[in-house]
């Protein structure tokens, strides 16, 4: 009943907020053509995939799934789709799937906004570092529920359901946090606090649910501004440079690695949304890192080459993108090939 | 500890100026080596204790996994969330000891005692737990809360939620509707730790050379000391809430030596005091910053290790005193961060040899050994 109750207002609260809606982009953008190959990662019997949060690469093209399957758990798939081992089997660090992202040197991370915890893997497993502290379930007792609400923290050590990470070609590491603070934390590449900018509203240096977060090789930041619509760009020092707003309510953004980089962020048909908006939400931009709109991709739905709450998308190849889905579970691997003009010009 | 780490973030400045001016002219650095590689946790999680036995093997109490709530009769119980790990002394893992033990849910600390039995201190259950060398059990102390006292919820976000609040109220809250809740007031004894007048959060345990039992009890709102026989029977409790001799502000850790004395990390007077086996108090150490884990080392002459262990919300401090049992400070080493060799908020040193140490860290998730160099 109460459960119900904060539902509603939850929904009152993404109703008032441009937390979807027709990208201003979108009739005016060249359409990209793509193949998917929804069922790429094969599980081995009796492991089920859940909500599909967290999907990355690393350099050898294995594929990193982070999932909220009946526990949180974390896996690691090869080049073909074969799975290969589970990271962190029972950690106290898993018990919300978030995003996970591999760093140049192929370390693992995943942000864990269950246990406000970003858990640092080597490749082969072993925990090398731990940025935030899961709470005190103790101290969780006495205020649950109704936690998790923002309440804007901004301590330097500890997060308050932390989204995403990234980093700098230094090292230093960048986290948007998130739901309950609205902010970028900076600490350096050993781990120490360097700056925090960032509040709840809509203004400069403001975000709303500040849901992923991409670095690029000059060390700009972008940061998915979820609730107000834009994707919003930093330096180094995070101050704010530049806002894009024109492609819709960006759940993931990724930037692709090569000499020729490009920004993709997924205006994700919101989780737990009525289908009759699917047909303004869900589809997948490429831009220029300048804000510059290149084409667009896909639409909501649950079937094949459709794209239901991407959560998380990989790019390390600019034209061979994963993508997590929360509301179909699964990864899809796409294919995208050099775009065409529609027709209709819409 | 909101509280406390506002006030820390804002004295910071003044802090480091005023550490270095004092800590840097004064006490000096003991050079070390730390290896934090030698264990490796077949589950991941906050390691709250480390201790070695007399053949050097290595326990460690860790909160990994998860505590897990179940739906009951009107009430919600709990369990789970804490394993306790054995590793030989060459740091490979020999066995899992507890699994499933009604009173493994927060790992506080672990304890081998001379005898080489194992004792865990749960500040979920409030509960210290006695295992013999193998595992097996032998003695707890202090009742778990039947159930916990979930909040009828709202529906509605959490006006900022104020942990310092929660963390006084919760151990009390606990345990109601039901005969022997741990944290009721009742006819008991006070500080028996049984039901009626439970434990709130104990932190760690002791022994005198007799065998009596020293628990600190500890992290919650009851700060003070509760004493037992070997066996496990009450004798008598001392200790209040403030800051004069014998009273304390949370207390995080207690040692004793090998005449007897009672040594008390008493971290938010800043100090530790000492005691006799009676709670008569004798002295107090108050140069060695915040004190949260402390030992006392074996050998013919001892020494007794503190560590000044980092506030939440800085990498500050974080390094470990090394002190004549007579309070004058030998020197210290570390400092907190989250690279080898540094510490991540020290919860746990074992010190069975002067120089060879374990320290576990509850923010870096590790048991480094530390070995201190001439």
């Amino acid at each position: 009943m109460m459960r119900r109750l904060s539902c509603v207002v939850l929904g009152l609260l993404i109703g008032a907020a441009p937390a979807f809606g027709q990208a201003k982009a979108k009739a005016t953008t060249p359409e990209i053509p793509f193949d998917s190959a929804a069922n790429f990662l094969k599980l081995p019997p009796g492991l089920y995939m859940g909500e599909g949060t967290g999907v990355a690469t690393n350099s050898k093209g294995h594929v990193f799934v982070f999932t909220r399957s009946g526990e949180t758990r974390l896996f690691e798939f090869d080049q073909n789709g074969t799975f290969v081992k589970e990271f962190g089997v029972g950690s106290y660090g898993f018990a919300f799937a978030h995003a996970v992202r591999v760093d140049k040197d192929d370390n693992v991370w995943a942000v864990d906004e269950g246990t406000n915890v970003i858990q640092k893997f080597s490749p082969d497993g072993k925990l090398l570092m731990v940025l935030g502290k899961r709470p005190d379930p103790l101290e969780q007792l006495a205020i649950m529920p109704g936690g998790g609400q923002y309440s804007g923290g901004n301590r330097p050590y500890t997060f308050h359901r932390q989204t995403d990470v990234a980093w700098d070609p230094q090292g230093n590491i960048f986290v948007s946090d998130g739901y309950g603070d609205s902010r970028v934390v900076k600490f350096d590449k050993n781990g120490r606090f360097v700056k925090a900018a960032g509040t709840r509203g809509n203004g400069t240096l403001q975000f709303s649910t500040p849901h992923a977060i991409a670095v690029d090789q000059k060390g700009m930041v972008y940061v998915a501004d979820r609730g107000n619509s834009r994707i919003v760009v930093l330096d180094n020092d995070l101050n704010q440079k530049a806002v894009y707003d024109t492609v819709g309510a960006p759940w993931a953004i990724c930037i692709s690695q090569g000499a020729h980089p490009y920004l993709y962020t997924s205006n994700s048909f919101p989780t737990g949304n009525n289908f009759d908006q699917a047909g303004e939400t869900g589809e997948i931009y490429k831009m220029e890192l300048d804000g510059t709109v290149l084409g667009r991709f896909g639409k909501a739905g649950h079937g094949f080459k459709e794209f239901s709450s991407v959560h998380q998308m990989d790019c390390r190849n600019p034209d061979e993108l994963y993508v997590a889905e929360i509301t179909q579970w699964r990864v899809q691997k796409l294919t995208l090939r050099p775009p065409t003009r529609t027709s209709s010009g819409r | 500890m909101k509280r406390i780490s506002g006030f820390f973030v804002g004295a910071s400045a003044a802090a480091a100026v005023l550490a270095a001016s004092l800590g840097a002219q004064s006490v000096s650095e003991i050079n070390y080596d730390a290896n934090a590689d030698l264990i490796s946790l077949p589950s991941y999680g906050e390691v709250a204790g480390v201790a070695t036995n007399s053949r050097g093997q290595i326990f460690v109490y860790a909160r990994t996994g998860h505590a897990v709530a179940t739906l009951g009769d009107e009430r919600t119980f709990y369990h789970g969330g804490s394993r306790i790990f054995q590793f030989d002394s060459s740091g490979k893992f020999v066995k899992e000891i507890g699994q499933g033990v009604y009173a493994v849910n927060f790992a506080q600390q672990i304890r081998v005692d001379p005898q080489d039995n194992i004792w865990i201190v749960d500040a979920g259950s409030n509960q210290i737990v006695k295992f013999d060398p193998d595992g097996g059990y032998l003695m707890v102390l202090g009742r778990k809360p039947e159930n916990i006292g979930v909040r009828p919820g709202t529906g509605m976000p959490a006006s900022a939620p104020d942990v310092e609040a929660a963390r006084n109220t919760a151990a009390p809250e606990r345990g109601r509707g039901g005969e022997g809740g741990g944290g009721g007031r009742g006819g008991a004894a006070p500080g028996a730790g049984i039901n009626g007048d439970g434990f709130s959060r104990p932190s760690d345990v002791t022994w005198d050379r007799a065998g009596n039992i020293y628990v600190a009890d500890g992290y919650g709102t009851n700060n003070r000391i509760a004493k037992f026989t070997k066996d496990g029977n009450f004798v008598k409790t001392w200790g209040s809430t403030g800051a004069g001799q014998g009273q304390f502000n949370q207390i995080r850790g207690i040692a004793s030596d090998a005449a007897g004395n009672i040594y008390v990390a008493d971290a938010g007077n800043k100090r530790i005091q000492v005691f006799d086996g009676n709670g008569t108090f004798k002295s107090q150490i108050t140069n060695i910053g915040t004190p949260q884990a402390i030992c006392v080392s074996g050998g013919a002459t001892q020494y007794l290790y503190s560590s000044n262990s980092n506030d939440p919300e800085s990498l500050n401090g974080g390094d470990i005193y090394k002190v004549q049992l007579g309070g004058q400070v030998v020197g210290k080493f570390g400092k907190a961060g989250k690279m080898a060799k540094e510490f991540g908020m020290v919860n746990a040193i074992d010190c069975r040899t002067e120089n060879d140490l374990w320290v576990a860290e509850v923010w870096n998730w590790r048991a480094q050994k530390v070995t201190l160099k001439r």
